[in-house]
């Protein structure tokens, strides 16, 4: 769809990435792929299966026996090493990468076991024995400001990690004259990009020196450099981090490998050799970070004709268990852009940073972005609605106009520049809109669900590094010092022959950097893209690098590549006075082109690149006065524009403002609720457009992963914390076949704040799309309430007319067996009851219960029940089930004692697989041939790593299990009858039995 | 997620693989294609002490067809979906299997792997439901056949002895019944939320529904229409006792089953002989 006029030089044109060919051949270098030093071993992780507990113990005697077994470190281990990672607001709060005395998450690394080799660093997770005492937990961000909720940390009361203010004009003046107040309310959901490549990293440490030596598929932002070096107690020069050649991507999730730098640091001093860790997939849903999941009440002071005067935002931000570095960036990140495309002077806001038992937060595509327009502009589909105004108009009439760049926001951010009513007329040309709103009524007329959603966003790039301060207060700002500004830097170096290398610190992750600065200096140089050797690798030891340096805030194309440019034009100046020399001509009339440096209007007196470039080499004794070598040039620049925040919390969040108008039309499946998209129009203007090919990549890549967003993903926990969607069968990512092919439209209004006019464009879609989608269902079904991921069973609860009753029996049979309410910890509790006929008497089987040696032939795998008292019984049991193995250690309690009639049996049971608990009440009802009628009712729960990866199949399962109990029960009494059993059904029948503990109370 | 340890067999003969059933019982398990197996192993849901790999056995690699087609445990799904007479003589499993996994795990996972893994929303055991097939086990002694509605005992769960495996599976070829089959998943490939077979004749007509209950469940109705079959839907809808996970609800399921179940029983009477 590019129709943009051509620019000369290689800036702007589709060239070939010169990544793919390794890429497309199998030879990409990513970190799993590079070889290690001999004697590095291999770490593992135990990971905690509950969302909230104590450590009552660990005891690591078992795994560090194991052969192949180098060292074992629990979270005091740890602690002895470092210090805590820093929180990013001022709490009496710690925040370790590993868990000391207490779990708040599921996933949580509690142990680390090095070994020779995985298999047998896994082999000896299974050996370390955990033991907890499970606390209530809390996952919702508004609930767990309650007072009575469950608290996270001691330092931060009701949970909260931060709250502040902001009044920015006079927004209650406004609001009190308004004409008309709309408001809405929203939750944004926990997702995550999931980078194909999981996270990485080789950890060495010289003892000699007390120096760390970490190879890490790190991003940045290289801030965090400092944080780590921090961690592990030596300054920054001891701590070399270096990134691979290949990373498969990140998305900002790569930023929050850092606390498993200090991990993999930590044991490769402890193992005395290098360690070697990869995280697995698992591991990375549950526990790797994802992006925040936000509630926000967004209001609107509106005029009648929908022009909006004031607007006051209460969002409560969910960090997840810590606020680790550099959270609450998220909610902080948008602060300049709160009042998105629109001119709204007045603005008033309260944020608040919650902490809940769920993974801890951090980077991720978007950032903040999606969380804002999500509220922001579902709040304008509303305004259109409640108006009865046409929801594009009200786009209209509050975009800012033309004319007012650069448009200074009510809360700081300084928009450099745009053209948003010409980029959203050309959306709507060219994407036909027109022939959308006449499908729509042709749908309508027939009966169909057809609607159509706008959105409208402002797309920031390049981040002010001090907008994170915008948390603290202006008092605290000035305690802390200064921090502001994005500074980039690029290295421009030519060898001998006369050959140049560009090396920047931009950490790509896989979107063609190397590409886009051959472009870039080639140009400068007169030379072909071909020429110019681009290295991206980062080494902290001897790169020019800044804390601003990685790969976040869209910033390559305009920070990075601006860099570039200036160190390339500065070194194009000496080399144009070396030329001058030889050519008998000014420098300023030089021209670079076609591999040689010519006098202007005349290029037949030239002198080739090479030999200009190679001088400072062969002699440089012969280089013009006053012009210095040309064998290396570093650039460093940072924009004037990022201030940091003044005291009245004015803060310019970030550089650059790229403009996104999205519209599309979508209907839906009367039967199924499903979302069948008929067209996507997404008009974007980025400014300059350095590579066409890569922008409409970047494009189509954001709008694939909000798509997910929006339709399908969602880190899905219960309400007891346990985390339910730990396989990609549950945490759904589109595929090529879910995703339509947008039509792209552009614009081009360069940035005047960035040396080549270029801004971010990687992150619009993830903002925009969303709401998009989301305002197209609410238009199709006319309601207000719209949650993600858009999930057709949800949907169709809209407009699926009553259920048709169940049939009597049925119904009742199904009340009897309803779970009556949750678990004491939230635990979703399965409800179920069977009976089982059994030849003998209600007396023998009572004996049967109460004996050791009957309950371990009926538990199965149990070896040894060991009588605690006459009604508490322990038992080390290895559970079974066809394939299925798991080792556990369970509980098992006999109450409510009705000799011969009825007893309780109440167990839990944890082990490498998760862990269950429940209670049965168990009826002994004699019956006329002389034998007992065994009749039981269970409530039952199981969480950890099953119930993450198994969720759809636990209740199912438990069923079996546990009326395999019952069967053996039977048998065991002299025969009868019982329900049959399967392989996986025992397995968590284990589970349930295990899991008649206490908790049914 | 490395598995533990285990040995492996790599069987040359149909008796050295069950052999090895028989010496190590509840310990040995067959792999075939390894689809659902190699993830439970690698995950440590697994741990058997023997895996023994059945694909090298040239009697397995048998698609049969006669008056039933009969097929062996070496077959792949993608092997059954590409014959040329699938859609003859098993029309319905032509229709359902496409909807099982992706094209890659068809070109590994077995037909009668999936039938041994027994998960609830698989197309397979649906199917073979249906048409009220048959599982053909065998020990190192002895072979019976189970039919389908006895195979299939809960979630996950068979009729399977730890020393039989699955030699085969066989369904009745087709004889001009009309069939049709439906599924809704989050993704193409997903597991089904509700998925959806029909076969109907002259007299009647065969529904089994998978995804929503413990195991795929089939009713036989009379040919009845209009709110009769709303009715015995809505019943059959009930009774399969469906349950809320982070895809769907438990209601949403019920509705499917009716709303899905309607339309997947009127293809099939439309498209009978």
């Amino acid at each position: 769809m590019l129709d943009l006029p051509r620019q000369q030089g290689w800036i702007g044109r589709d060239i070939e990435r010169v990544e793919d060919s390794a890429l497309l051949t199998g030879r990409g270098r990513y970190l799993d792929d590079l070889g290690v030093k001999p004697g590095t071993l291999h770490m593992a992780i135990l990971r905690s299966p509950h969302a909230h507990a104590d450590i009552l113990s660990v005891d690591t005697s078992a795994a560090m026996a194991l052969p192949g077994v180098a060292a074992v470190l629990t979270g005091e281990d740890v602690k002895k090493l470092t210090t805590s990672l820093v929180v990013g607001v001022k709490a009496p709060v710690e925040c370790w990468p590993v868990a000391v005395d207490r779990v708040r998450y599921v996933g949580e690394p509690v142990a680390l076991v090095v070994a020779k080799d995985r298999y047998v660093a896994e082999d000896a997770l299974d050996l370390v024995e955990v033991r907890y005492d499970t606390r209530a937990a809390i996952v919702d961000p508004v609930a767990a400001l309650e007072d009575d909720a469950p608290l996270l940390h001691d330092g931060f009361p009701r949970n909260l990690a931060s709250e502040r203010h902001f009044t920015y004009g006079t927004p209650d003046k406004v609001f009190a004259e308004a004409e008309h107040c709309i408001s809405i309310s929203v939750r944004y959901p926990r997702n995550s990009c999931t980078p194909m490549e999981t996270y990485g990293l080789i950890a060495e440490y010289d003892p000699g020196e007390d120096a760390y030596d970490v190879l890490a598929n790190f991003q940045g932002p290289f801030s965090i450099h400092a944080v780590i070096s921090r961690a592990l107690k030596v300054p920054g020069n001891r701590l070399r981090l270096r990134t691979p050649p290949d990373s498969g991507g990140s998305f900002g999730i790569k930023q929050g490998i850092f606390p498993y730098i200090v991990l993999g640091a930590v044991a490769a001093r402890v193992a005395g050799r290098p360690v070697k860790w990869v995280e697995d997939r698992l591991e990375h849903l549950m526990a790797s970070v994802s992006a925040t999941n936000r509630a926000t009440t967004i209001r609107a002071a509106v005029t009648a004709d929908g022009r909006i005067t004031a607007l006051d935002y209460d969002q409560v931000e969910d960090c997840g268990a810590h606020l680790r570095a550099p959270e609450p960036a998220t909610l902080y990140r948008m602060h300049g852009n709160l009042t998105g495309a629109y001119d709204i002077p007045h603005l008033k806001v309260r944020n608040r940073v919650v902490v809940t038992n769920k993974c801890p937060t951090g980077l991720n595509r978007g950032f903040g972005g999606p969380q804002v327009y999500f509220a922001l502009e579902r709040l304008m589909q509303r305004i259109a609605v409640e108006l009865h105004l046409d929801p594009l108009e009200v786009i209209r009439r509050n975009l800012i106009p033309a004319d007012a760049f650069p448009y200074r926001t009510a809360p700081g951010a300084l928009l450099d520049s745009g053209d948003y009513a010409a980029t959203l007329d050309k959306g709507v040309a060219k994407g036909g809109l027109a022939e959308l709103l006449a499908r729509r009524d042709a749908a309508r007329a027939e009966g169909r669900l057809y609607g159509i959603g706008f959105a409208a966003v402002v797309e920031p790039s390049v981040s002010n590094m001090g907008y994170i301060a915008t948390v603290l207060t202006p008092a605290e700002r000035r305690k802390a010092g200064p921090k502001n500004g994005a500074q980039a830097t690029a290295t421009i170096a030519i060898d001998p022959v006369g050959s140049v290398s560009v090396h920047v610190s931009s950490v790509p992750q896989g979107q063609g950097h190397r590409t886009v600065l051959s472009q870039v200096v080639a140009d400068v140089f007169g030379l072909t893209p071909a020429e110019i050797r681009v290295n991206t690798e980062m080494d902290t030891a001897k790169d020019a690098w800044s804390i601003a340096s990685g790969n976040y805030a869209s910033r390559f194309a305009a920070a990075v590549a601006g860099a570039a440019r200036i160190a390339a034009d500065r070194m194009a100046k000496r080399l144009a006075r070396i030329a001058a020399a030889q050519l008998n001509v000014p420098a300023d009339e030089v021209e670079f082109s076609g591999g040689k440096l010519h006098a202007r209007g005349n290029p037949a007196n030239a002198v080739s690149f090479s030999r200009a470039a190679a001088l400072s080499h062969w002699s440089p004794g012969q280089l013009p006065e006053d012009t210095g070598p040309t064998i290396r040039e570093t650039a460093f620049w940072t924009p004037p524009e990022l201030t940091a925040a003044d005291d009245e919390d004015h803060i310019n969040s970030s550089l650059c403002h790229g403009f996104i108008f999205d519209y599309c039309g979508i209907e839906i499946d009367r039967t199924t609720g499903e979302i069948h998209i008929d067209r996507y129009v997404t008009a974007h203007d980025c400014g300059t457009i350095l590579h066409p090919g890569m922008v409409d990549g970047q494009i189509r890549g954001g709008f694939t992963h909000a798509l997910g967003a929006a339709l399908l993903e969602e880190y899905a926990y219960g309400p007891d914390g346990s985390f339910l969607t730990g396989t990609f069968a549950d945490y759904l990512v589109p595929t090529a076949t879910e995703v339509p092919d947008p039509i792209i439209v552009h614009t081009e209004t360069p940035s005047p704040f960035t040396p080549l006019g270029a801004k971010g464009v990687g992150e619009g879609n993830c903002m925009s799309t969303p709401a998009c989608l989301a305002n197209a269902v609410a238009d199709a079904l006319d309601v207000s309430d719209i949650t993600l991921p858009l999930v057709p069973s949800t949907i169709t609860a809209f407009f699926h007319e009553e259920e048709a009753p169940a049939p009597a029996n049925i119904a009742a049979a199904k009340a009897a067996t309803a779970p009556k309410s949750a678990g004491a910890k939230g635990e979703k509790l399965m409800r179920g009851e069977g009976k089982a006929q059994v030849n003998a008497s209600p007396q023998a089987i009572w004996d049967m219960l109460l004996d050791p040696k009957t309950l371990e032939s009926i538990i199965p795998g149990a070896h040894g029940v060991e009588k605690v008292s006459d009604t508490h019984f322990r038992a080390d049991v290895t559970l079974g089930i066809g394939p299925v193995k798991g080792r556990y250690r369970a509980e098992v309690t006999l109450s409510d004692l009705d000799p011969p009639k009825a007893v309780t049996l109440g167990g839990k049971v944890e082990g490498n697989l998760g862990f269950g608990g429940g209670a049965g009440r168990i009826l002994l009802v004699p019956n006329e041939k002389g034998g007992t009628d065994l009749q039981y009712t269970y409530e039952a729960f199981v969480g950890g790593k099953v119930a993450s990866i198994g969720g759809r199949l636990l209740d199912g399962a438990s069923k079996v299990i546990i009326g395999q109990f019952f069967a053996a029960l039977a048998r065991k009494a002299g025969g009868g009858s019982g329900p049959s059993v399967g392989l996986f059904a025992r397995i968590m029948a284990f589970f349930s039995r295990k899991s008649s503990g206490g908790d049914a109370a | 997620m490395k598995p533990a340890k285990f040995d492996f067999v790599r069987a040359d003969t149909l008796d050295e693989a069950l052999g090895v059933l028989a010496n190590e019982g509840t310990d040995a398990r067959i792999i075939a294609g390894g689809m659902s197996f190699m993830a439970m192993l690698n995950m440590r849901l697994a741990r058997p002490k023997v895996l023994v790999d059945i694909m090298r056995l040239k009697g397995l690699a048998r698609i049969d067809i006669g008056k039933d087609v009969t097929v062996s445990a070496g077959i792949r799904q993608a092997q059954l979906l590409a014959h040329p007479e699938l859609p003859r003589v098993l029309p319905l499993v032509s229709k359902g299997l496409p909807f099982t996994g992706h094209v890659q795990t068809r070109a590994r996972g077995t037909v009668c792997g999936s039938i041994a893994h027994a998960d609830p929303s698989a197309e397979l055991p649906l199917c073979l439901i249906a048409l009220k097939g048959q599982v053909h086990l065998r020990t190192a002694r002895k072979t019976r056949k189970v039919p389908a509605e006895e195979f299939f005992t809960g979630m996950m769960a068979t009729a399977k002895a730890d020393d039989e495996m699955i030699e085969a599976i066989s369904f009745p070829a087709a004889k001009g019944e009309g069939t049709a089959f439906s599924e809704i998943a989050r993704r193409h490939g997903d597991f089904a939320i509700v998925a959806c077979a029909a076969v109907a004749t002259e007299k009647s007509i065969r529904f089994a529904v998978g995804g929503v209950a413990d195991v795929p469940t089939a009713r036989d109705f009379p040919l009845l229409e209009g709110s009769a079959l709303d009715d015995a839907l809505n019943t059959l809808a009930w009774e399969l006792d469906a349950r809320d996970d982070v895809h769907a609800s438990a209601r949403y399921r019920r509705e499917l089953v009716r709303r899905i179940g309607r339309s997947t029983i009127e293809e099939a009477l439309r498209c009978r002989a």
